[in-house]
């Protein structure tokens, strides 16, 4: 696995995603989609990356998208639809590509790899606390010893983001009662306590 | 698995590609009214970054780069299933059909 194959997947993952931002039709859209993370996941593993690449492809590639696809559902995809964002994406196109390349011209015109060190000069062991001396650097085993070690945190952390996701995502799937309140009557009481 | 030998060019290559990955999903975003293809963009610009710190991971073979991955997937996870939650009460509550799915859609809130 060479970098030179890491560089090609990342350029097809940025074509795909050029053809995923500028369709018409949100299932076409979304398949664009899904080839770009999977192009980046073959860039990982290109990099040697495993255990990004396979996260990429489970969760990133596998789970986002399939909650994409459900909503998907809900699309309206009439013709008259189709042509209406057609028309917006050729009215209205030059100022945010004007944006978008200020964002990337600095990388493309500026100082290049004149400052970074050469990966050569670097130790040999990285510098992560707690590394025992054969582990491959960038294998599942080191990413686990940093999450659980010094990164655990910041795993927490995230935890509680999810568990908030998840509880606001409940919230805003609710029904709101037909009758105008803005809570939600209580369960009907079931049979009363005592009786085990 | 040995780490390849990276040099500074190929990194600054692969950063290219990621901040360009990102300027398309920035792209997306701005010239997109529909919500579902702006979710989508945020999704294209998550994964711009993601590419960058694997690729600095990778350059100078430090798992924190896959580390910070596993955190920014997390985030993306996040926040694809609120916007994607959003967008639904958003067409349950405000269901006019020439804006319907649009962001315009949020104008039309009451209060």
């Amino acid at each position: 696995m060479s970098v030179g194959l890491g560089v090609a997947f990342g350029l097809a993952g940025l074509l795909s995603a050029t053809l995923a931002v500028t369709r018409a039709s949100a299932a076409r859209t979304l398949l664009w989609l899904l080839v770009s993370l999977l192009a980046l996941a073959g860039a990982f593993f290109a990099l040697t990356a495993t255990f990004a690449a396979v996260l990429q492809i489970l969760v990133y590639a596998g789970a986002v998208v399939a909650v994409f696809v459900f909503v998907l559902i809900t699309v309206d995809v009439s013709p008259a639809a189709l042509a209406r964002e057609r028309d917006r994406l050729r009215r209205d196109w030059l100022l945010p590509a004007a944006v978008a390349l200020l964002v990337v011209l600095p990388l493309l015109i500026g100082p290049g790899a004149a400052g970074l060190p050469g990966s050569a000069s670097l130790p040999d062991a990285p510098a992560t606390a707690g590394q025992g001396p054969g582990i491959p650097p960038l294998s599942p085993k080191a990413v686990g010893m940093l999450l659980f070690g010094p990164w655990a945190v910041a795993v927490e952390v995230t935890s509680f983001l999810l568990l908030a996701g998840l509880l606001a995502v409940r919230h805003f799937g609710r029904r709101p009662p037909a009758d105008g309140a803005t809570t939600p009557a209580p369960p009907p009481a079931g049979p009363e306590g005592g009786d085990t | 698995m040995p780490t390849p030998p990276m040099s500074p060019d190929d990194l600054m290559l692969l950063l290219t590609l990621a901040a360009a990955l990102f300027a398309t999903g920035l792209f997306g975003l701005l010239v997109r009214r529909g919500i579902l293809f702006q979710l989508v963009s945020i999704e294209v610009m998550l994964s711009g970054a993601a590419l960058a710190f694997v690729a600095a991971g990778a350059f100078h073979g430090d798992a924190a780069g896959q580390g910070m991955y596993v955190l920014v997937l997390a985030l993306a996870a996040a926040e694809a299933g609120l916007g994607l939650g959003l967008y639904l009460r958003l067409r349950r509550t405000v269901a006019t059909s020439d804006s319907a799915g649009d962001s315009d859609m949020v104008s039309q809130l009451k209060g």
